[in-house]
């Protein structure tokens, strides 16, 4: 059990028989915790794979791990009675050659060859790891039935991905999300680590959440070489963490006026965002905030000048975001299309998991600034909010809501930066430890897992970005909705495929 | 209705003049240009070649281990400049990184960086007044598509140029690939590719699209387009500024021409 920022010894993670280690699971999130990530590890025994569980529980700001180690190349499904670590289970079939028997979807996560040689659970041609887009999607019989796919090549400027839904005439019975076209093997390289190419790994993880990623990896290395940061590093990198929600919370409340063709705001926010991103290149340099968050502390520091410039830029920038975004809730026109528009119950965005604002939207009270504080936020408070209908409306309405949060709290950073340095010196790695992060991207909860070797190096990083835990609220939300509607649903959710292919 | 018409009052013209006046000014901490200052460089030092994450920096043999950079791998991230203990190396404030050939992307302090020219012919005579594009995004992390996509907001108006992104290849005549062409990516770039019809022209934009940047050596990809398509125009950058790629853009349909000086404000 360790806090949210933390390393523990290897050999303090309790090493259980395999039943125990599931039942553990179930039985934890059936008493209210959440899977933050659960994924498979090489084992020095060839026939076997290790599996390594982080369960989050909230009301405690704890965290708990378990290991176990599973032979014989498959496990027993938790899946039907815990649905939230589906994907997982998919993830640990592909990547290590563990079946999880029983599991109601077994299907490839991003195509690819297993990571242990000649255990492929999804083989394609010639034994090889699966063929991208060939599997075997599910499909509706029936005389008026039709089915449309989609990508993963779209018509406009976004990332590739693959969708496939079955409709009866205009109404959506269900919708397949079948991704794994942006995978670059990021995982896989990071092992070894920590060298010249792992901190650019994790500001690529998905470019949008640079700040987010970056600060989850930083705060793994800064627990394995126990480093503390000064207070001046906490908030500047709470400040960048903010403009980077701000930036894409603007821009997607833009895109979702546009949408419905509702261009004023559209328009208007799609400028705003611009000034956003602007604000942290005044801080680094770079609009996706490359180069800020850095093992330490952050990668560049301010001077009064750069505060005054900034709260002056920040001032404007809130009065005109203001002006745009409530034209949204008095144009009728704009809230019949939002209302009752993808609507996703709270029951099942628990049971699958969901995280940030698409949780929130949907009544769960979940925010790892709120729930799991590291840095700034455990000094800095920042009031969560939730809307209850789970519909558009409710992801657009968290996003605003949490807009004027972000802006207050960078407003209060501002003024009262504490003195000191802006990064502190890191030293090696501990050996054979385990350190956890979670951050709260805009997306949502980000989970940095690192196991260290006898030699402090990575020997397995995980990564889980929002997006895993959310694709399938966007497949939920769809179902019985008219088809026309996908692409305003799918800015309502705006999750990442490069996150999620990794 | 009438709070429509005050917020329109009230955001005001926001499309920027540039060409016709100066760009927007550039922060001041922005990474343009490499800068490369080899008389502080010293002999048998090679720290900021072992410090690139992408092996961009090649040290020249005939001038006592000067750096050259190849653009087309570099990040403008912060290493080499801080592995030098010397000051040798730093980025300036020129955004301008779009080139024809892809040679011309590496270069050294004494090489001048070769900017695109325009498109010639019947090229020119086809795409010069009109540029459709088809914009495919092959294995990357989003950002140069993102700013990509900035280029269409009413503050750059890319559309003004005669230049849009179309939903269909069939339309386009052409790419704008990004992305270091993940291996799942290759068929789909290839089917869209043979979908555009001919004459077609390819556009590289970011590092990963023009070498793998970060992903260079990676199995999982192909160190970008180059060697499945022939590209007609680079784009430096990880990811580019907007206004680096609309250069780019406006360079090779030969809006730039006769414009000399066209430089970010400071601050």
């Amino acid at each position: 059990m360790i806090g949210n920022g933390r390393a523990i010894a290897r050999s303090a993670v309790p090493q259980l028989p395999q039943d125990e280690f599931l039942g553990g699971i179930s039985a934890a999130v059936a008493g209210g915790a959440r899977v933050a990530a659960f994924f498979g590890m090489l084992d020095p025994d060839p026939d076997a794979v290790g599996l390594v569980v982080v369960l989050a529980d909230d009301r405690n700001a704890r965290l708990h791990l378990g290991r176990t180690r599973v032979r014989g190349g498959a496990f027993d499904s938790l899946t039907p009675a815990c649905p939230q670590v589906h994907l997982f289970e998919r993830e640990i079939a592909e990547q290590y050659g563990l079946r999880p028997e029983g599991h109601p979807w077994l299907k490839p996560v991003r195509f690819h060859s297993a990571y242990r040689r000649g255990s492929e659970v999804f083989s394609g041609k010639d034994g090889k790891g699966p063929t991208i887009g060939v599997t075997d999607f599910y499909r509706v019989e029936g005389d008026e039935v039709h089915e449309v796919a989609v990508g993963p090549v779209h018509a406009g400027i976004i990332e590739p991905g693959h969708f496939r839904f079955q409709c009866h005439g205009e109404n959506v019975f269900h919708l397949e999300i079948s991704l794994g076209y942006q995978h670059r093997g990021v995982e896989q390289a990071l092992r070894g680590g920590p060298d010249k190419r792992s901190l650019h790994y994790a500001e690529t993880l998905a470019g949008d959440t640079t700040v987010g990623h970056t600060s989850a990896y930083c705060q793994v290395v800064e627990a394995l070489a126990r480093c503390q940061k000064t207070p001046r590093a906490q908030v500047l990198r709470g400040i960048a963490l903010e403009l980077e929600r701000l930036a894409n919370h603007v821009g997607d409340l833009g895109a979702l006026a546009n949408d419905v063709a509702f261009l004023p705001t559209a328009a208007y926010c799609g400028r705003l965002r611009g000034d956003f991103l602007n604000m942290t290149a005044s801080l680094c340099g770079s609009r996706f905030g490359r180069g800020m968050i850095r093992p330490g502390g952050a990668g560049f520091d301010v001077d009064a000048a750069r505060v005054r410039d900034l709260l002056a830029r920040l001032d404007l920038a809130e009065r005109d975001t203001t002006n745009a975004v409530e034209l949204l809730w008095s144009t009728s026109s704009v809230m019949a299309r939002f209302e009752e528009t993808g609507v996703l119950a709270g029951e099942v965005a628990e049971s699958l998991g969901l995280v940030g604002p698409a949780a929130r939207a949907c009544g769960l009270s979940r925010d790892v600034r709120h729930d799991h504080p590291s840095g700034i936020f455990r000094f800095a408070h920042i009031p969560l909010s939730t809307w209850s209908t789970g519909d558009v409306f409710a992801r657009a309405y968290v996003r605003w809501l949490e807009v004027q949060r972000s802006i207050d709290f960078v407003r209060e950073q501002l003024r009262s930066l504490p003195p000191g340095e802006a990064r502190s010196r890191v030293k090696a790695l501990a050996p054979d430890h385990v350190a956890v992060a979670l951050a709260e991207g805009w997306r949502g909860e980000l989970c940095h897992v690192a196991l260290t070797d006898a030699a402090g190096r990575f020997e397995r990083y995980k990564v889980v970005d929002p997006s895993f835990h959310n694709w399938t609220g966007l497949a939920y939300a769809l179902r019985g909705q008219q088809i026309s509607d996908f692409p305003l649903c799918n800015k309502s959710f705006n999750l990442s495929y490069c996150g999620h292919d990794l | 209705m009438i709070d429509v018409i005050r917020a329109r009052l009230r955001q005001g013209h926001r499309t920027m003049r540039y060409p016709d006046a100066p760009p927007p000014p550039l922060p001041d901490r922005f990474r343009g240009r490499p800068r490369i200052d080899s008389s502080k460089c010293q002999v048998g030092c090679s720290d900021c070649a072992d410090a690139c994450p992408t092996g961009a920096i090649d040290l020249r043999r005939d001038l006592q281990g000067a750096p050259r950079i190849d653009l087309g791998r570099c990040l403008f991230c912060t290493e080499c400049a801080s592995a030098c203990p010397e000051g040798a190396l730093g980025y300036g404030s020129d955004y301008r990184l779009a080139v024809r050939e892809r040679s011309d992307l590496v270069v050294g302090e004494d090489e001048e960086l070769r900017l695109a020219d325009a498109l010639q012919g019947r090229l020119r005579k086809l795409f010069g007044r009109s540029l459709k594009l088809r914009q495919v995004s092959a294995g990357g992390c989003n950002a140069c598509e993102l700013d990509v996509n900035v280029l269409n907001t009413v503050g750059w108006d890319l559309s003004r140029f005669g230049i849009q992104f179309v939903a269909s290849p069939r339309h386009a005549d052409g790419l704008l690939v990004t992305g270091a062409l993940s291996q799942n990516m290759r068929l789909a770039l290839q089917k869209t590719y043979d979908a555009v019809p001919a004459p077609k022209i390819v556009i590289a934009v970011g590092a990963c699209a023009i070498s793998g940047g970060p992903y260079i050596g990676h199995s999982e990809v192909a160190n970008g387009v180059e060697g499945s398509l022939s590209v007609d125009l680079y784009i430096a950058g990880c990811p580019p500024h907007p206004l680096t790629i609309l250069d780019g853009l406006l360079r090779l349909v030969g809006r730039l021409e006769g414009r000399r000086g066209v430089r970010a404000g400071a601050g």
